[in-house]
């Protein structure tokens, strides 16, 4: 024991001798998570939109006047012929066009039905999506209003309530996630290098000499950045409460818990990077360029995990961040406890014995 | 010019002595590339709904009907009480509940007028809100049939806005053809300037860059020698992941002019090598430059209009977005695979990326002192 804190004093060293990296392991996860969690967000406002209004009757101006009142389109006129849409579209900045045909309020209310067009371009899917069904949402409202409910006979209406998130805030999904991937990353990134470090500096060989178990000496190196980062979770936890206005509806304990658990599982998947490897540069390489979008992706925070397709689903199970998220939004969101989330929680401790098993394993005592 | 060529050689000598390296640059890419544009996918499809029916009136059962065959949504759990339903909710096994009150088809029938009551897990709030319309829509059309049937033919009608939308330049709204390029893009930059970053440093880090130091080498060719096999790597994954991966494998071929494609990718590189090159000069290493090069390319990926798109911003983080090199780049790419659009359209992107060029590698060469 007394020889293993030795160690970690002497892994401690190494981490406090170089205090811009401290540094950075300390700024990192704080700008992160302050700019993603404010800049992060799958709302679209302010959406410029141009109106062709062909029929510029009462009407059509009402609606107009409608989709212009909230936040999310800024609302041009002009009229544009098919060409002229396609030269809008290809500068890239106006996304919908919206078409009122001539004789649209004269077709309603003779006819009873008149069209609405909306052009979107859908070169990013998402936003055609979104925005599309804001402006027929707009559309619809309106047209409620032309008919009140109470003189119609036979009328459906619906109640409808937002669970754990009213406001529909971007934020509530993202910071999550960004929590799962700021502490992910760091640990495996700062792990990773650690022990290959030793290797290419040389200093390996005389650790090996040494009457102290190797193991002991691959878990000596995991402590100091257990350490940090579990002063990050504090950090980040106390800005996500209370700058981003997150709640924490469950028991913090348990959040705290399973944070360490996430900690801990990434810092084993590090060393074992930081076994395998041969290089600072190619640790890095497989810490940063294999694990970045693989894992930004498959929590989940980004694109729903169900709608992939099965292989990928199988997959993103591999992933530890997409239980952590799992696990924070049950905690934090919707207030649980542990007999909701110990299936998570035991996939989470599994990885860990696995990863670390196999470290172990991969550890050669000897060089080369 | 001499110069330059024998320390290309070296570069170059160096790069591939390491041949484990050099298979990661390919293979983590193309591997990514295979994969991640199939999982990167928004369509809101899927949507699991708990339905707590307490009326069972044919009525009732038409609307699930409607439901069901609308391809939206899967009825997941016919639940007897509302809290049941809210538990499943809670397990992440349902995203919307569905109640029907009692005598929901009598009181309809009889006081012409019902409520339905609908509950939305918004943790995700883009799924919440789309899901919420779609099946309002549903609702709305199920009440049409309704009167249609019920009422005499006269008075059914009250004035309709139908809204008929249209998707250019994607009109399936395929989401591959929108993720590869952008994926493709953010690929080659990480391979560009984690690469140009380590190596510099490395160099500290060995003692070699002392040697270089005491040369008459000029430190703009220096530079250059350290940015070009880069530039040449990252050219190379780029046409694999382009005419390999993206044409065979996803048929993506772009509408738009290959050689202002190529064109801007040639001025890009030189900017986000630079942007690697002035992490390397900043740090002493490799672990600094590192964590440096992890955050940069994080908030490069996360900026960029890769995966949540940059009109939701707030206005500080769109003018981040402006000055961040990779958004310009994935518009370029989609711009020209998707849209078609060449040199004309590409204008002021070109001459913003050689601002970008200029200004990081004059600042990079600036910083690299030949004396401690």
């Amino acid at each position: 024991m007394k020889q293993f804190l030795a160690f970690v004093r002497k892994e401690f060293y190494h981490v406090f001798r170089d205090r811009k990296t401290l540094l950075l392991l300390f700024g990192l996860p704080i700008a992160q998570i302050i700019l993603f969690g404010f800049a992060l967000t799958n709302e679209i406002k302010n959406t410029p939109i141009v109106i062709c209004n062909y029929a510029n009757d009462p009407i059509s101006h009402q609606i107009t006047d409608k989709l212009g009142a909230g936040d999310h389109f800024i609302v041009q006129k002009q009229l544009l012929s098919h060409q002229e849409i396609e030269t809008v579209f290809r500068k890239g900045k106006v996304k919908l066009i919206v078409v009122f045909p001539p004789n649209f309020q004269y077709d309603l209310y003779h006819q009873n039905q008149a069209q609405i067009q909306l052009i979107a371009d859908a070169s990013d899917p998402n936003i055609a999506t979104t925005i599309t069904n804001y402006a027929t949402r707009i559309i619809m409202d309106y047209q409620q209003g032309l008919s009140p409910s109470k003189d119609v006979p036979y009328s459906i209406n619906t109640e409808t309530r937002m669970i754990y998130n009213p406001e529909l805030k971007g934020t509530t999904n993202f910071v999550p996630g960004v929590m799962a991937l700021v502490l992910l990353l760091i640990c495996v990134l700062m792990t990773s290098v650690s022990i290959v470090k030793e290797k290419e500096s040389g200093t390996m060989e005389i650790l090996l000499v040494s009457p102290f178990n190797p193991i002991m000496v691959i878990f000596s190196k995991a402590v100091p950045y257990l350490v940090i980062s579990l002063a990050n979770l504090v950090i980040i936890l106390l800005l996500s409460v209370f700058l981003l206005g997150m709640p924490v509806n469950g028991s913090i304990t348990l959040l705290f818990a399973v944070s360490a658990l996430l900690i801990i599982t990434a810092l084993s998947m590090g060393l074992l990077i930081s076994n395998v490897a041969d290089s600072q540069q190619s640790a890095m390489l497989i810490s940063l360029m294999g694990m970045l979008l693989p894992t930004m992706i498959f929590t989940g925070f980004m694109f729903p995990i169900e709608n992939m397709p099965w292989p990928l689903q199988l997959i993103s199970n591999l992933v530890p961040s997409k239980w952590y998220y799992i696990i924070v939004k049950s905690v934090m969101i919707k207030g649980l406890g542990f007999e909701d989330i110990w299936q998570e929680s035991l996939i989470l401790m599994g990885m860990t014995a696995f990863l670390l098993v196999l470290s172990i394993k991969k550890f050669k005592p000897r060089l080369s | 010019m001499k110069t330059l060529k024998f320390l290309l050689r070296k570069e170059f000598k160096q790069i591939f002595r390491n041949p484990i390296i050099l298979r990661l640059i390919l293979i983590i890419p193309m591997v990514q590339l295979l994969i991640l544009p199939l999982a990167a996918d928004y369509e809101i499809k899927n949507i699991n709904i708990a339905v707590v029916d307490h009326d069972h009136s044919p009525y009732s059962q038409k609307l699930l009907n409607k439901i069901a065959s609308s391809g939206y949504f899967r009825l997941t759990n016919f639940g007897s009480s509302y809290s049941e339903a809210f538990q499943l909710m809670e397990k992440n096994k349902a995203d919307l509940i569905l109640e029907i009150p009692s005598n929901f088809e009598r009181n309809l029938a009889r006081e012409k007028n019902e409520d339905l009551f609908l509950a939305i897990n918004a943790i995700n709030g883009t799924k919440a809100s789309v899901g919420g319309v779609y099946l309002g829509q549903i609702i709305h059309s199920f009440n049409q049939d309704i009167r249609q049937d019920w009422l005499p033919v006269n008075q059914t009608s009250t004035p309709q806005i139908e809204v008929a939308s249209i998707n250019w330049f994607n009109p399936f709204l395929n989401y591959q053809i929108f993720m590869v390029p952008g994926i493709l893009a953010f690929l080659v930059t990480m391979v560009g300037a984690y690469m140009c970053s380590l190596n510099l440093v490395k160099e500290k880090e060995i003692g070699t860059i002392e040697q270089i130091n005491v040369t008459p080498i000029k430190k703009q060719y220096f530079i250059l020698g350290k940015l070009i096999p880069f530039w040449l790597i990252a050219m190379f994954v780029f046409s694999l992941g382009l005419f390999v991966v993206a044409r065979l494998i996803y048929g993506i071929v772009p509408l738009g002019s290959i050689f202002a494609l190529y064109a801007f990718l040639a001025l890009y590189l030189v900017a986000v090598l630079g942007v690697g090159l002035l992490i390397s000069t900043y740090s002493n290493s490799q672990q600094q430059a590192m964590s440096l090069a992890f955050f940069f390319i994080m908030i490069f990926l996360l900026m960029s209009g890769l995966f949540t798109p940059i009109e939701g911003m707030p206005f500080w983080a769109k003018w981040i977005a402006d000055v961040n090199p990779v958004t310009y780049f994935i518009e370029v790419m989609r711009m020209v695979v998707m849209k078609g659009s060449g040199f004309a359209e590409l204008k002021n992107h070109f001459l913003i990326m050689f601002g970008f060029a200029v200004f990081f590698n004059s600042w990079a060469i600036w910083n690299y002192r030949k004396t401690s």
